[in-house]
């Protein structure tokens, strides 16, 4: 039995995930371990093919590792079976998307309440919990719009406040901002600071280094491997020195 | 995730394409439409022919003689009359029927559409006939040959105005005294069952007619078959032969209308499932086709923290919606479609509950059991690569 710090809310041990690409085999992730504690902003940073996208599924708990473990909040995942890990998705995660992935036929309200009615909480709470969460965004007069009627933006900021809906654990941004231009970009971000700045821990993939600057801390991979984890104001020292500006 | 809110977005997700949900459902609708329509029209057409029997009673058993041509046996009235009486504990009544042509006429007033037949006191209770006015024939009246007759609704209302009592008709010239009026039996239209003039058998030779058939009415239907087997033997006991005479059971007829009507049904009913089992690949298939433009969706439910079992019953309440909404629609058309039947065969019919409840049950569970295939594909999906599909 692994002796678990309670400060500690994702752990990865060694981990590999192997794809197997017809003959060949593609190392993603290779030997990847990492410690992210509670309240952290923590940012993963890496090119297309670094292994992020494969360590971000893996936290989402939607994909496993082929050795090693990933222990989410002291419970190796492992050990879960499909329902729990829809369960630990629903419960501890928070997806912010780069398509936002909002149901397009749902109102906006309606997208906001679906990781709780999952969870299955009665409607009123639902309701209740899901304008709670627009208004942190500043959208609760859009509760019955369609996605498709809000900018780019505002429809980040649903897809932030689904997140926060189910009052997760974590909030696994992935390129959050990768569809937004710069300004709105800059309203996300910060949007996430405030976030951060209230207890929340965020954990953000981006292939930029700009955006990865924002965060506390970086966890740079490259081939599956992880180059640096460091705090984020030394990160652009180190890339210097080493001259992998991206 | 709960069963209104599922219920709720499967009817959004109908609406929002209609037409497409509308060719869906149309195997549904055409199926449950056309077994409501295929069995209403049966059950009408031999509800109408078994009440005509039942009205005639189902105790009934005509007997018809056509005799042998150049053979001397015969069999008569007296021959029949003695076995009716030697079998009391079987037959109820019995009368012997003499259909005559002759002309009919009330003053000036030619009647030809209106039949006549001889037949004896029996007759009545035979027949089951209600009198509308005055008294049916009597024993003397056939045994005098009484030039007396018991004529039918339509002639007492046309030719007397309802007050035919006492008043007098013409048959071939001569005049005979009305006793009684029958009671309304059909429609009481011209060449009807209520056309008809009923006098004394015995009469009615004089007439030129000859006794062609006899009536019986066994105490109960039950003992039809009894009765059946008794003039059989008599019968074929002088002809030697089965062609000289036919013996018809009004019971053995229902009979076999309500095992006919059982079997047809059962032929409708299969081709029904055949039709709705078309319908419901109809549904698979466009749900299959669903579910793979919505993967996107169904990674965005599972990221979001949907288990297989909150798609597996989205997706199967979904389609389950569709063949109800179906089946609600094909039972709209096929009550219609009842009822335009009845207008244009002219035949009072009413939708087949029997058929609305058993067709609908089936469009529900064909809903589920063909949504249960596309429906396991969406739960099983990979959510990593369910949200990468464009």
């Amino acid at each position: 039995m692994k002796i678990h710090d309670v400060n500690t809310l994702i752990e990865f041990e060694k981990i590999d995930k192997i794809y197997q690409m017809g003959d060949s085999e593609v190392r993603a992730a290779d030997g990847v371990s990492f410690k992210i504690c509670k309240g952290e902003f923590v940012a993963i940073v890496g090119q297309s093919g670094s292994g992020k996208s494969t360590c971000m599924n893996i936290i989402g708990c939607l994909d496993v590792p082929t050795h090693g473990h990933y222990y989410l909040n002291g419970r190796d995942t492992a050990t879960l079976d499909k329902n729990e890990q829809a369960e630990f998705r629903n419960k501890m995660l928070g997806f912010v998307f780069q398509q936002y992935n909002l149901l397009p036929k749902l109102s906006v309200q309606e997208n906001v309440e679906l990781p709780l009615l999952y969870a299955r909480i009665p409607p009123a709470e639902r309701a209740r919990r899901a304008r709670e969460a627009l208004a942190r965004v500043g959208l609760e007069g859009k509760c019955k719009n369609l996605p498709s009627q809000l900018s780019g933006g505002q429809q980040q900021r649903v897809s932030i406040a689904r997140a926060l809906a189910g009052d997760p654990s974590v909030i696994l941004a992935d390129e959050p901002t990768g569809a937004l231009d710069s300004r709105t970009s800059r309203e996300v971000l910060d949007f996430l600071k405030n976030l951060n700045a209230g207890g929340n821990t965020i954990v953000l993939i981006t292939h930029d280094n700009g955006i990865a600057a924002e965060a506390q801390r970086i966890i740079r991979l490259q081939d599956g491997r992880v180059v640096y984890d460091g705090p984020a104001v030394d990160a652009a020292r180190v890339q210097f020195a080493e001259g992998v500006v991206g | 995730m709960s069963l209104r809110q599922s219920l709720h977005m499967a009817l959004k997700s109908l609406a929002g394409s209609k037409l497409r949900s509308l060719l869906t459902m149309l195997g549904i609708i055409i199926g449950v439409a056309s077994v409501i329509i295929l069995v209403s029209i049966m059950q009408g057409m031999s509800q109408q022919m078994l009440s005509e029997f039942t009205k005639m009673g189902t105790n009934r058993l005509e007997v018809s003689i056509f005799g042998l041509g150049e053979s001397s046996r015969t069999v008569g009235v007296a021959d029949l009359e003695g076995l009716y009486r030697g079998h009391r504990d079987v037959f109820g009544s019995m009368s012997p029927r003499v259909d005559v042509s002759a002309g009919v006429s009330v003053g000036t007033k030619v009647y030809p559409s209106t039949k006549l037949a001889g037949v004896s006191e029996q007759y009545q209770q035979v027949e089951k006939l209600e009198m509308g006015a005055g008294r049916f024939l009597g024993y003397m009246d056939v045994k005098e040959r009484g030039k007396v007759c018991v004529v039918g609704p339509y002639l007492a209302r046309t030719a007397f105005g309802g007050k035919a009592v006492g008043q007098a008709v013409k048959i071939n010239g001569d005049a005979y005294t009305i006793v009684g009026v029958l009671a309304q039996r059909g429609n009481g239209s011209r060449g009807s069952e209520d056309d008809q003039i009923l006098l004394p058998y015995s009469q009615a030779r004089q007439l030129g007619g000859t006794v062609s058939s006899f009536v019986f009415a066994t105490k109960d239907a039950s003992q039809n078959r009894e009765g059946r087997r008794i003039l059989q033997e008599m019968l074929y006991g002088v002809y030697r032969s089965n062609d000289a005479f036919y013996i018809m059971d009004n019971q053995q007829i229902v009979n076999s209308v309500n095992k006919m009507n059982g079997t047809l049904t059962m032929v409708l009913v299969g081709v029904a499932a055949i039709s709705l089992l078309v319908g419901g690949i109809g549904i698979m298939n466009i749900m299959l086709v669903s579910v793979t433009e919505r993967t996107r969706e169904i990674g965005i439910r599972k990221s979001l923290g949907a288990k297989e079992r909150d798609v597996l019953n989205q997706f199967i309440i979904e389609s389950a919606v569709t063949s109800t909404v179906g089946g609600l629609l094909g039972i709209a058309v096929g009550v219609a479609g009842t009822f335009a039947a009845g207008i244009i065969m002219k035949m009072a019919m009413a939708p087949a509950l029997d058929a609305v409840a058993v067709s609908f049950g089936i469009s529900v569970i064909i809903g589920v059991f063909f949504g249960f295939m596309p429906a396991r594909k969406a739960a099983q999906m990979n959510p990593i690569d369910a949200l990468k599909y464009d």
